[in-house]
C-alpha cells in the first residue's frame, strides 16, 4: 500500500465532513490524517486527506467521493510536486539537568519553544511527517508528556491553483 | 405564505402528481395545504415502507420521480428500507420528512431521529432545510439530483417550525450545485475504440443492464443489436429492455440465469456492458467470470467502471447517447474493417440454447407447479401488463417464465433484495399507469410483510392483482437449506399450508379485495381469467403450490459461472466442453 494525499474541495455546508469521513469508513479505508479549513473562497472548504491504499481502491474511493454532491473537486497531490506540512505541539519533560540538550534538539529541527515551566517545555514544530517523526524520536528519551498533532495540509508547487479552476 | 404552503407549491411546480405518505406530528403543517392542492394527489398508505416502495414502483413504471412523505422519527426511519432499495436500484425518488423544530434538534425530542445522518449512506443526497426561504430550491434540487445522472433517492428533511414560518415563494429557484455535473455525452474517442473492438470480436455479447431502461434506450439497443448481429443478455434489472421473443436474446444472465446467457458471457471474447454494473449475482466468482473477454463498459456512473472488473474501454455517459454514437461509429468502422463471421459463435450458442432451454418439472407429489402458475399469468394477461415481484423463488420464476417485450413492464427489487416489495410497488405502478393491468407476483412470506397496503389500494381505487405463490415456506431459503444445509429446515416453514394461517382468500376479502384460490392445474386458467375480469377492486389469488419446487438453473453462491447447474447436479459447462 502506498500513501496518497488527496486535496478535496467541498461546499462549506453542515454534514460535509461526516459525508466524506463516512464514505471512507463505509468502503473500508482508514484515514491517516485529515485537515479541514477555509479557502480563499467563503463558500468552499478544503480537506486534505492522507490515506494508505493501493492504486485501484484509491481510484474507486476517489470516484465515490466525486459522487458526493457537496464535493466540488478532488486532486491528488504528489509529494514531489507539492509542499506538505503538519504541525505538532510536544510537551517534553525538561528539568534543569536536561533542558539545554532539549533546546539544542529544538534548534536542530528549527522548531520553537512556546511554553516553559520548571519541569517541562512545550515545543511547536512544523514539517513533513517524516521530520516530525524524527524530532519525536530525538525527544523521546527525555520523556514525552503530551503530544498533539494536526492533520497534514498540502498545496501544489508552482503558480497554479486548484481552487481557481474549480470555481469557474 | 408558510413554509408548508411553499413546499406544496414547489411540489406542484416541479410536476409532482402523486405523493404516497402518512401524516404525523412534525409533517402536519405540510398536510394542511396539501388538502387544497388540485395538482398533487396524496395517497394515504398504511405503513411508511409502503409509501417508499410505492414511490419506487411509480418511478420505475413512469420514468418520473416518485415522491413519499413521512413524519419525523419512526415515520422517517420506516422509509429507510425503501430508500436503501431505491439507492441500490438507482430509482429516482424524493422522500420528504418532517423533523422536530429547530430549537429541539439534538435534544432527543419526541419523535426526533437524525434521518439525514441515518440515510447518508443510502441516498444519492439528502438535506436538512433550516430556512423556509430555501424550500423551493431544496425541492427543485432534490428532483434534479434524483432524476439526472445515475438516478437515486434524495431525502429532504424539514423541521416543523420551518414549515410553519412565513416565507415567500418564487419559481423557478436558482439551483446551486457546483459539485454536481453528471457526464451524459460520451467521449468520441472511447466510442470509436469500442467500435474497433466490436468489429474485430469473434464472440461478442451485449450485456444489458437496468441503465438502458432508465435511459430509455431500448429502441437504440434494438438497432445496435440488429445491425451488429450480436447476442444480447438482459440482467434482472433489464428484463424488457430487449424483447424476449427476439432471436438474438439469450435470456437473463447470473445466478438464476439461462444456461445460454451464462455460457455466452463465459465463452465471450468481448462483453459490451451497457448500463450494467458487474454485480456479484451476475458475475459469480469474479476471478473466473468471462475469463477470455475484453470489456467495454458504458455507464453514466464513472464509479461503476472498473469497480468489479477492469474495463478495457470505459465509456462514461448516458446509454441512449452512447448507443446512438456507437451505431454510427460501427457503421464507419465496418467500411474498412474485415468482416468477422459470427456464424460459428451463433452455432455454439444455439446449440447450448437448444440443449438447455428454460424449463421446469411438475412436482412428484401432485401439487401445483409454481412455475406453471406464473407462466400462465404471463400468457393470459394483456401484452402491456406490468409485473412486479417480491424477493425469492417467485421473483426468479417471474423473471424467467413471464416473457417481457417492453421496457418498464418488469419492476422488482434487484440490488437490495427487499422482501415485501411487491404489494406496495404494485400500488405505485397502478397509480402511475392506471390503464394498465398490474400483476404483483408475490410469495407467501413476502406478502405477509406488506399486504396491509391492499387496504390502501382498495380505498384509493388502485385495482392491482396479486398472485401469492403460496408454498407455505420461505422458499428460496428453504431451497438453500435443501441444497447446502443437509435438508435441515430451520425456521422456513411459515405454517401457511399446515394451518392455513392466514387464509389469504379471507385476508384479501377483509382488506376489501376479491379473494381467489387455485390448488390444481385445472383451476389456474380459470382463476387468472376471473382475476383479469375484476377491475373494480384489487384481486388476490392464492396459488397453493408445492414446497419442493426449485429455481433452476443456479450458480451456487461463491462458485464460478462455469459451474452453472442446469438442474441439480447437472453442470453443462463444467462437465463437458461444449
Amino acid at each position: 500500500m502506498t500513501r496518497h494525499t488527496l486535496s478535496v474541495l467541498v461546499e462549506d455546508k453542515p454534514g460535509v465532513l461526516a459525508r466524506v469521513a463516512g464514505l471512507f469508513s463505509r468502503r473500508g479505508f482508514n484515514i491517516e490524517s485529515l485537515a479541514v479549513g477555509r479557502t480563499e473562497y467563503p463558500d468552499i472548504s478544503r480537506m486534505t486527506i492522507v490515506v494508505s491504499v493501493d492504486e485501484l481502491p484509491l481510484e474507486q474511493v476517489t470516484k465515490q467521493l466525486n459522487k458526493l454532491i457537496n464535493v466540488i473537486k478532488i486532486v491528488e497531490l504528489e509529494p514531489s510536486a507539492s509542499v506538505q506540512r503538519q504541525l505538532v505541539l510536544i510537551k517534553v519533560r525538561a528539568d534543569a539537568t536536561v533542558r539545554s540538550q532539549v533546546l539544542e534538539t529544538v534548534q536542530l529541527f528549527r522548531a520553537k519553544v512556546v511554553d516553559v515551566s520548571p519541569e517541562a517545555v512545550t515545543i511547536e514544530a512544523t514539517g513533513t511527517s517524516e521530520k516530525l517523526d524524527a524530532l519525536l524520536r530525538m525527544l523521546e528519551p527525555y520523556g514525552l508528556r503530551e503530544i498533539v498533532q494536526s492533520g497534514m495540509v498540502a498545496i501544489g508547487r508552482g503558480a497554479r491553483s486548484i481552487t481557481a479552476t474549480a470555481v469557474r | 405564505m408558510t413554509g408548508a404552503q411553499s413546499l406544496v407549491r414547489s411540489l406542484e411546480a416541479v410536476g409532482c402528481e402523486v405523493v404516497f405518505g402518512i401524516p404525523g406530528g412534525t409533517i402536519l403543517p405540510a398536510y394542511d395545504p396539501l388538502l387544497d392542492s388540485t395538482k398533487v394527489r396524496h395517497i394515504l398508505v398504511r405503513h411508511e415502507q409502503g409509501a417508499g416502495h410505492a414511490a419506487t414502483g411509480y418511478a420505475q413504471a413512469t420514468g418520473k420521480v416518485g415522491v413519499c412523505m413521512a413524519t419525523s422519527g419512526p415515520g422517517a426511519t420506516n422509509l429507510v428500507t425503501p430508500i436503501a432499495d431505491a439507492n441500490m436500484d438507482s430509482v429516482p425518488i424524493v422522500a420528504i420528512t418532517g423533523q422536530q423544530s429547530r430549537p429541539l434538534i439534538g435534544t432527543d425530542a419526541f419523535q426526533e431521529a437524525d434521518i439525514c445522518g441515518i440515510t447518508m449512506p443510502i441516498t444519492k443526497h439528502n438535506v436538512l432545510v433550516t430556512d423556509p426561504a430555501d424550500i423551493p430550491r431544496a425541492i427543485a434540487e432534490a428532483f434534479h439530483i434524483a432524476s439526472t445522472g445515475r438516478p437515486g433517492p434524495v431525502l429532504v428533511d424539514i423541521p416543523k417550525d420551518v414549515l410553519q414560518e412565513q416565507t415567500s415563494f418564487s419559481w423557478p429557484p436558482e439551483m446551486r450545485l457546483p459539485g454536481y455535473r453528471p457526464t451524459t455525452r460520451p467521449h468520441g474517442k472511447q466510442v470509436r475504440e469500442a467500435a474497433k473492438l466490436i468489429v474485430a470480436a469473434h464472440k461478442p455479447v451485449l450485456y444489458v443492464g437496468g441503465g438502458v431502461i432508465k435511459a430509455d434506450a431500448h429502441a437504440e439497443l434494438l438497432r445496435l443489436a440488429e445491425e451488429s448481429g450480436i447476442p444480447v443478455v438482459t440482467t434482472l434489472m433489464a428484463r424488457g429492455a430487449f424483447p424476449d421473443s427476439h432471436e438474438q436474446h439469450m435470456g437473463m444472465p447470473g445466478m438464476h440465469g439461462t444456461v445460454a446467457a451464462v455460457a455466452a458471457m463465459q465463452k465471450s471474447d468481448l462483453l459490451i456492458a451497457l448500463g450494467a454494473r458487474f454485480d456479484d449475482r451476475v458475475t459469480g466468482q469474479l476471478n473466473s467470470f468471462a475469463p477470455d473477454a475484453q470489456i467495454i463498459h458504458a455507464d453514466i456512473d464513472p464509479a461503476e467502471i472498473s469497480k468489479n472488473r477492469r474495463a478495457d474501454v470505459p465509456i462514461v455517459g448516458d446509454c441512449k447517447e452512447i448507443i446512438t454514437e456507437l451505431i454510427d461509429a460501427l457503421r464507419t468502422e465496418r467500411e474498412t474493417a474485415t468482416k468477422v463471421d459470427l456464424a460459428p459463435w451463433w452455432a455454439t450458442l444455439n446449440s447450448i440454447r437448444e440443449t438447455f432451454p428454460l424449463g421446469y418439472d411438475w412436482p412428484d407429489d401432485g401439487t401445483l407447479s409454481p412455475q406453471y402458475a406464473i407462466e400462465r399469468i404471463g400468457q393470459l394477461s394483456p401484452a402491456d401488463t406490468i409485473y412486479t415481484a417480491g424477493v425469492g423463488q417467485h421473483q426468479m420464476w417471474a423473471a424467467q417464465f413471464v416473457k417481457y417485450e417492453h421496457p418498464r413492464t418488469w419492476i422488482n427489487s434487484g440490488g437490495l433484495g427487499t422482501m415485501g416489495f411487491a404489494v406496495p410497488a404494485a400500488m405505485g405502478i397502478k397509480a402511475g399507469q392506471p390503464d394498465r393491468t398490474v400483476w404483483a407476483i408475490d410469495g407467501d412470506g413476502c406478502f405477509q410483510m406488506t399486504n396491509q397496503e391492499l387496504a390502501t389500494c382498495a380505498i384509493e381505487g388502485l385495482p392491482v392483482k396479486i398472485a401469492v405463490i403460496n408454498n407455505g415456506n420461505l422458499g428460496m431459503v428453504r431451497q438453500w437449506q435443501t441444497l447446502f444445509y443437509g435438508e435441515r429446515y430451520s425456521n422456513t416453514d411459515l405454517g401457511t399450508h399446515k394451518h392455513r394461517i392466514p387464509d389469504f382468500k379471507l385476508l384479501a376479502e377483509a382488506l376489501g379485495c376479491a379473494g381467489l384460490r387455485a390448488e390444481t392445474r385445472e383451476e389456474v386458467d380459470e382463476v387468472i381469467g376471473k382475476a383479469l375480469e375484476i377491475n373494480d377492486r384489487p384481486v388476490v389469488v392464492d396459488f397453493v403450490v408445492g414446497k419442493d419446487a426449485q429455481v433452476w438453473p443456479m450458480v451456487a453462491a461463491g462458485t464460478g459461472n462455469s459451474e452453472i447447474m442446469a438442474a441439480r447436479g447437472i453442470r453443462p459447462l463444467f462437465d463437458e466442453d461444449l
